[in-house]
């Protein structure tokens, strides 16, 4: 496998040591792929936005087998307390992409298992296709497989990773499979958090089968230093829910790549979210949504909030096939740009091969409307807490659409923690 | 000269277009404590503009003149601190803020003026207690507090609902502009009671209007008409009246 290294340039090479070391077809075929292609510039459309120059220069390692009790449990504290009712919670706790059994406290109502015993990489990742995914595929040393069996209300799980690095760069790979078997339901609570400098980088393959339902609650809290480039495959069955959100805040470049796949009639999908980012973050919320069957229905509504020098992605495609005839689809991007450096890159995409559709999108851009600011000033209220308000509201309509009240609750609880008071900027 | 509100000379411009534009062309105007002013006028007058420029909106440029409020220089503070000040401005179109729940906008507003006037900050108990009766004296249906502010609200509701932020500010000085308009008759009673419970000796208050109707139930001290930019006529409450059935027309023609 040592040929491969030649071929290796640009960032990958940076991952050159530990994929010229791979046993195994599938991983063996996931680093010829990326041997063929690198990791995506510019040039790639899908790319074009974001760029992988936050990976920096120096080798990622693989993560050390000890880490530091202490400090997982002061980032678990950090999760867990924002709000009260997170603790009783069942968990699942990942440090630096390994199961970390002496943090989780494991649900009961669902079948349980780990990749790490037993490798499987599923029917919906296209590791050839993203190259994101290619290299998940090849250093991938553990996840969650989650399976809530037919008909059962599972509840609520937390998914939580946490990436613990110094100033030495490792990466890890997830490997997470859920599956909600018919007729169940499942109110999953993904947390990314962490510090130092690391490259978080899981695949999750979901599936929702017929007539279940799953409410998905991604926070993202990454380290300021990290990089987390994360890919979620949804395929959605007969009269089946996958309702997601995505809360991003954390991280120095983060981005959200869900494939949602409405596979057979009356499904439904919310890919939905917020970011809240300042400084020289960049957050991305990539998705694609296949309509491949008739009567269904996807809403996706994001709001982005950038301060400073941040910037924000938004690509969302909406592919209705022939055959998916009466879709209803919505697609909404709107930005609220707090300083003159701040940025938004948005690129809404249609794409409609029925002929009997009700599809729209749209998407805004603005600062903070003066008229508002200046009757909550004129009402009392200062200047700096008048803009938080406002913010805060613009943000909360997003949030609002978080329909478990756990979740709903916790979101807004982490958003008063980090934000209260920071309403200030240009 | 009183030291409550004194305006001497005030002049104030707004870019439009790129062009400077003179709105105030030189407003003189004293308001002694525990009075009631009325502001009638044509449209395009200047009315709204000096409710504005009191109230402290940055658009409006201040080219010349004064404005004392209790003595301070009202023209250099902040409009949150004019509101502490006891100044309240009752917006002719009131703001719509998604997402901003209207008893949480309340109790943020009202803990920010108590702050600033050295009061201790209500609790959420004791300020919901205290804004669901002021709202009920308004006949305001009791979910309009958990709404969003002004979303979705009629134009009376809207109305009524600047009167509640009045009542729950306790202002020494309040600016109505045009509170009246698109009012029904009932609701007008009820806005004119509104204004009228806070009438005390420390209390003043310029309504900017173009009826007589509101009049009745607010009965004025003074009555001054403005036109453009500036104040040309003050008289008794029988100055209403008489612009009423005469319309401007003779005034304007008598100062020309």
């Amino acid at each position: 496998m040592n040929a491969l290294s030649k071929d290796m340039s640009g960032p990958l090479a940076l991952f050159a040591n530990r994929l010229n070391t791979l046993a195994g077809a599938e991983r063996q075929s996931a680093a010829g792929a990326l041997a063929r292609t690198g990791l995506p510039d510019r040039k790639v459309e899908a790319w074009h936005y974001t760029t992988l120059r936050a990976l920096g220069k120096q080798d990622y390692a693989a993560p050390p087998m000890q880490v530091e009790a202490s400090t997982v449990r002061s980032l678990l504290d950090g999760v867990l307390q924002a709000h009260s009712a997170m603790a009783a919670l069942p968990r699942v706790v990942f440090v630096n992409g390994r199961h970390a059994p002496a943090f989780s406290a494991l649900p009961d109502d669902v079948d349980l298992s780990f990749f790490a015993d037993d490798p499987q990489f599923g029917q919906q990742a296209a590791p050839d296709r993203d190259p994101l995914v290619a290299l998940n595929t090849a250093l991938a040393e553990d996840g969650l497989v989650l399976r809530v069996p037919a008909g059962v209300d599972a509840g609520h799980v937390m998914l939580i990773s946490l990436g613990v690095a110094g100033a030495d760069p490792l990466s890890f790979h997830p490997r997470h499979t859920v599956v909600v078997e018919k007729e169940a339901h499942l109110r999953l609570i993904c947390v990314q958090a962490g510090q130092g400098a690391y490259f978080h980088n899981p695949v999750t393959d979901i599936q929702v089968e017929d007539g279940a339902t799953l409410e998905h609650l991604t926070l993202q809290t990454e380290g300021a230093q990290a990089v987390s480039l994360g890919t979620l495959y949804a395929h959605v069955g007969q009269q089946s829910v996958y309702d997601s959100f995505v809360l991003g805040l954390g991280g120095q470049l983060v981005r959200h790549e869900v494939h949602a796949r409405l596979a057979a009639t009356r499904g439904v999908v919310h890919v939905n979210g917020a970011q809240r980012l300042a400084g020289q973050q960049v957050g991305d919320i990539t998705s694609v949504i296949t309509h491949a069957a008739s009567d269904c229905t996807s809403r996706q509504t994001v709001r982005n909030v950038l301060d400073g020098h941040a910037r924000g992605v938004f690509q969302g495609k909406v592919l209705v096939e022939r055959i998916a005839q009466k879709t209803d689809g919505y697609q909404m991007n709107q930005a609220l740009l707090l300083s003159p450096e701040a940025e938004i890159d948005a690129k809404p995409e249609l794409e409609i091969y029925a002929d009997d559709v009700r599809c729209s999108h749209g998407a805004t851009v603005g600062a903070l409307d003066d008229d508002q600011l200046f009757y909550l000033r004129s009402r009392g209220i200062p200047e700096q807490e008048a803009r938080q308000m406002l913010i805060d509201a613009f943000l909360d309509e997003a949030i609002a659409l978080v329909e478990d009240a756990t979740a709903q609750t916790f979101c807004r609880a982490v958003m008063a923690a980090r934000f209260a008071g920071k309403g200030e900027s240009a | 000269m009183s030291q409550f509100l004194e305006i001497s000379g005030l002049c104030a411009q707004i870019d439009a277009d790129g062009q400077k534009k003179q709105i105030l062309r030189g407003v003189d105007l004293s308001i002694p404590p525990g009075e009631v002013h009325v502001i009638m006028g044509p449209n395009g007058s200047g009315k709204s503009t000096l409710s504005y420029v009191l109230a402290g909106r940055e658009e409006y440029e201040v080219t010349a003149g004064t404005a004392t409020f209790h003595g301070q220089d009202l023209l250099a503070m902040e409009p949150e601190e004019r509101a502490a000040a006891g100044l309240f401005l009752a917006f002719q179109s009131p703001i719509e803020l998604p997402g901003v729940n209207n008893a949480n906008f309340l109790r943020t507003a009202v803990n920010a003026v108590r702050r600033a006037r050295g009061q201790d900050e209500l609790d959420a108990v004791a300020f919901l207690k205290m804004a669901r009766e002021a709202a009920k004296a308004l006949s305001m249906a009791p979910d309009m507090l958990k709404r969003n502010v002004n979303v979705g609200f009629s134009g009376g509701e809207k109305k009524r609902n600047e009167v509640l932020q009045m009542t729950l500010l306790q202002p020494t000085f309040a600016i109505l502009d045009e509170t009246d308009s698109g009012l029904d008759v009932d609701a007008l009673r009820i806005v004119a009671e509104g204004v009228n419970r806070l009438r005390a000796p420390t209390f003043s208050a310029l309504v900017i209007t173009h009826h007589q109707k509101l009049l009745d139930y607010l009965v004025p001290d003074r009555i001054h008409v403005m036109a453009r930019g500036r104040i040309i006529l003050s008289g008794g409450p029988e100055l209403a009246r008489q612009i009423d059935q005469e319309g401007y027309t003779k005034f304007l023609a008598e100062v020309a």
